[in-house]
């Protein structure tokens, strides 16, 4: 087995309505610094996100005088980092975050790591002490480079001022292009002060780099006559769907084969939700018509999804029955948990394109049925509609406020979420009709990431709501950053889903550890200290606060937010804990033990 | 099962740190690493022995293939490669066993590099059944010290790995 050499790519220099440096015969010498600014201006950057330190100091002098770039000083790195993140996500531009050396370099690495997990465009930009200092445990010293090598997709260290317009140019190149990703570049402090003549563009040498192959056209012939003889075919959208901006054309290609679609955590909104060939989300927290037509298929299109244990359940068991075709930008994410049966190496717009077109050929040899699959399919999904029991203790069902928070707001609001039962709630209850529409963290699972994601989001969407879906545990994790958000005017509305709790580990304690609820009671909600109290904390932030605890409060509370774009609004909504989130497939097992609600499994169809 | 990879790879800082990393985050143990300079200014070769079965295989070499900085991963075919390991073996010698290190050393069309009184230091270069089948000869006299270097290997041959890299 031998690889092809990798094609040197051509490094495209974006477009940027920046002053242009004018073109003097001579290049303009500038500091390291001032070369870090004008390549962010040459580079389009328009929002950056940081806070300075020592080793980024020289930057920050220069960053101050900037006509064009705006910056947003975070309270925490970590803030810095999501926001970034979250500007990312919402836009499918890259996100800046910028740190100096040491603790402010590792107080991203979350984020970062974050990124990593769902292909997020970050540069992540950190000081780092004089090169003359480095390897000597200098004052906030760390190897930046070397923490975050397994989770970036490259990283940089420079060490003189004539380097920094080429790296940064590779690394915005590296962070944007096939499969997006984190990209660290670590600029030592003596290479920010020194000059050096600015030269643009710079001279880029990837020679390593390989960037999106186009998808063999074969392959395609093959999936699409796949498809077309299928009996039970499933579209398995995941959230390269939406990195590739790709929502047009899955729309077509499910509009042309009439073949169902679901979209996972990540690509919740790839694919409306009122449209009838959406099923919702699969995996252990999926819809069970979603879940279950996984299971029941026999042929599954995979189209940018990489088979996570959280949509597969035990991989062992997932999907049996099903010949799987695999379309992922990344090479190494094909056959990595399922070998797929056609592979297909691509960017899911054009792939998407090219088998709309390729199965009406195909369609034409062999017309496709998928009437019986469809009348399976409509049971389940009237059998099985997503819902949720009021909770006995009287308390706000907290599916009933995220509901309302989605249907009050609309889908052209941007919704970001924590990590826990808030987030699969948010995933399931409010309806995405478009792609960036909803942020979270899906493969790293980061509590924190809401709030600053939002005001990320909000920053690169001023004129779209922002909702924060948050939960009590993950809202004392970043909530530092409301006052980034009031100070800079940035007004995101956030719903604490206030449960008291830890809410997901104390579910998988109430169903798997006997009840012994170890160490998840946070003390903030109903019946408790309420230490903090949200809505002083939010008022001291200066944020308009609200507490719900009625459910006829609820919709006056969310418009009141909706009409409040002076500040940034908090509502903390008082809500069950022992609400649980279903449907479920237990850790360990196949997803055919998908459980509709507790003790309650839907009849699978075994033959 | 064994396999060999060759890895032609840009000369950056923390290169070898970058492989290195990703064999080891992905599990899988690296028998033997070579690294040395290629016949192109700029790229090194890392030969790699690595022992996966190959499903693992292509996934690992397909990761290899995601750092920016490799430019190109090769499978050796060892039927078609010529594979070499170069070890410095210091053993222990006395008036009555000097002539029959000599002797095995000269069998294996190994060298003297080193001669105490008490101790030989023997250079021998070959494939791993040679290298080991002189080590097995030499224990019962007593070895004291081993420096062994990876294994190196290359195409047999006029085609080059580096065929299709651009040379600046």
């Amino acid at each position: 087995m031998s690889t092809e050499t990798k094609p040197v790519p051509a490094v495209k220099v974006p477009d940027s309505s920046a002053p242009k440096p004018t073109a003097p015969s001579k290049p303009e010498m500038l500091t390291g610094s001032g070369a870090i600014l004008r390549t962010l201006e040459l580079l389009g950057i328009k929002d950056v996100f940081g806070l300075p330190g020592g080793a980024i100091m020289p930057f920050y002098d220069e960053l101050m005088e900037s006509k064009t770039i705006r910056h947003i000083l975070v309270r925490h790195e970590q803030g810095a980092g999501h926001a970034a993140e979250g500007y990312a996500s919402s836009t499918g531009k890259i996100g800046v975050a910028i740190s100096t050396s040491g603790p402010g370099a590792t107080n991203l690495v979350t984020a970062i790591a974050d990124a990593h997990m769902d292909s997020v465009p970050l540069l992540a930009i950190t000081g780092q002490v004089f090169s003359t200092s480095m390897g000597t445990d200098a004052f906030q010293e760390v190897d930046i480079v070397g923490i975050t090598m397994p989770i970036t997709k490259h990283s940089f260290l420079v060490t003189k001022p004539e380097d920094i317009p080429a790296t940064l140019t590779a690394a915005y190149h590296i962070a944007t292009t096939g499969r997006p990703g984190p990209v660290l570049v670590d600029i030592t402090k003596d290479a920010q002060q020194k000059s050096a003549p600015f030269v643009w563009p710079p001279k880029v040498d990837l020679a390593g780099y390989r960037e999106v192959t186009k998808a063999h056209g074969k392959q395609v012939a093959v999936a699409a006559g796949l498809l077309a003889e299928a009996a039970r075919p499933v579209f398995y959208v995941g959230g390269g769907v939406i990195r590739a901006g790709a929502s047009k054309e899955l729309q077509k290609l499910a509009k042309v084969t009439g073949v169902p679609v679901v979209t996972t955590l990540m690509a919740r909104g790839a694919f409306p939700d009122s449209d009838s060939q959406n099923l919702g989300m699969p995996g252990m927290h999926g819809s069970v018509p979603a879940v279950l037509a996984l299971q029941e298929a026999d042929l599954i299109i995979a189209l940018g999804a990489r088979f996570d244990d959280r949509v597969t359940g035990k991989p062992s068991e997932f999907a049996p029955k099903a010949t799987v075709v695999h379309v992922d930008v990344d090479p190494a994410e094909i056959s990595k948990i399922r070998t797929a049966d056609v592979p297909i190496v691509g960017d899911a717009k054009e792939v998407m394109a090219d088998l709309a077109s390729a199965f009406e050929d195909a369609a034409k040899k062999h017309k496709p049925d998928y009437k019986a699959w469809w009348e399976r399919l409509n049971e389940l999904k009237s059998r099985f509609p997503l819902g949720y029991d009021e909770p006995e203790d009287g308390l706000l069902a907290p599916q009933y406020v995220i509901q309302r928070i989605g249907e009050i707001t609309g889908p052209e609001a941007i919704y970001a979420a924590g990590v826990g039962q808030h987030q699969m709630w948010a995933a399931q209850f409010i309806k995405y009709e478009r792609p960036n529409a909803w942020l979270n963290s899906g493969g790293a699972g980061t509590m924190g990431y809401g709030l600053p994601a939002g005001m990320g989001a909000k920053v690169a969407n001023p004129d779209r709501t922002v909702w924060v879906i948050d939960g009590d545990g993950c809202f004392q994790m970043t909530n530092q950053e409301l006052a980034t958000c009031t100070i800079n005017n940035i007004p995101i509305k956030v719903a604490i889903i206030n449960n008291s709790s830890l809410g997901m580990v104390r579910q998988w304690q109430t169903l798997f550890y006997n009840g012994r609820h170890s160490f998840t009671d946070l003390n903030t909600g109903h019946d408790t200290a309420m230490i903090p109290d949200f809505v002083k904390l939010a008022e001291a932030y200066g944020a308009l606060a609200i507490r719900v605890t009625k459910k006829e409060e609820v919709d006056a509370a969310i418009k009141l937010a909706n009409e409040t774009n002076d500040r940034p609004v908090v509502i903390d909504f008082i809500v069950s804990a022992d609400a649980m989130v279903w449907p479920m497939v237990p850790q360990g097992v196949g997803n055919s033990s998908v459980q509709y609600a507790r003790d309650k499994a839907p009849e699978w169809e075994e033959d | 099962m064994v396999h060999v990879l060759s890895l032609l790879v840009e000369d950056k800082p923390g290169l070898l740190t970058r492989v290195a990393g990703l064999f080891a985050r992905r599990s899988f143990n690296i028998e033997s690493l070579a690294v040395g300079k290629s016949e192109i200014p700029g790229l090194s070769r890392i030969t790699v022995v690595v022992d996966v079965e190959p499903g693992p295989l292509e996934q690992v070499t397909k990761q290899l293939n995601k750092l920016v900085n490799v430019v190109k991963v090769v499978e050796l075919d060892q039927n078609q490669t010529v594979e070499r390991e170069h070890m410095l073996i210091k053993v222990k010698v006395d008036n009555t066993t000097r002539s029959q290190v000599l002797e095995a050393t000269n069998l294996f069309r190994a060298r003297i590099v080193d001669v105490a009184p008490d101790a030989l230091v023997i250079e021998v270069t070959g494939d791993s059944n040679k290298t080991e089948a002189l080590l097995r000869v030499l224990e019962p006299f007593g070895i004291k010290e081993i420096a062994q270097s990876g294994l190196l290997a290359i195409g047999r041959g006029a085609k080059s790995i580096t065929d299709r890299v651009p040379k600046n």
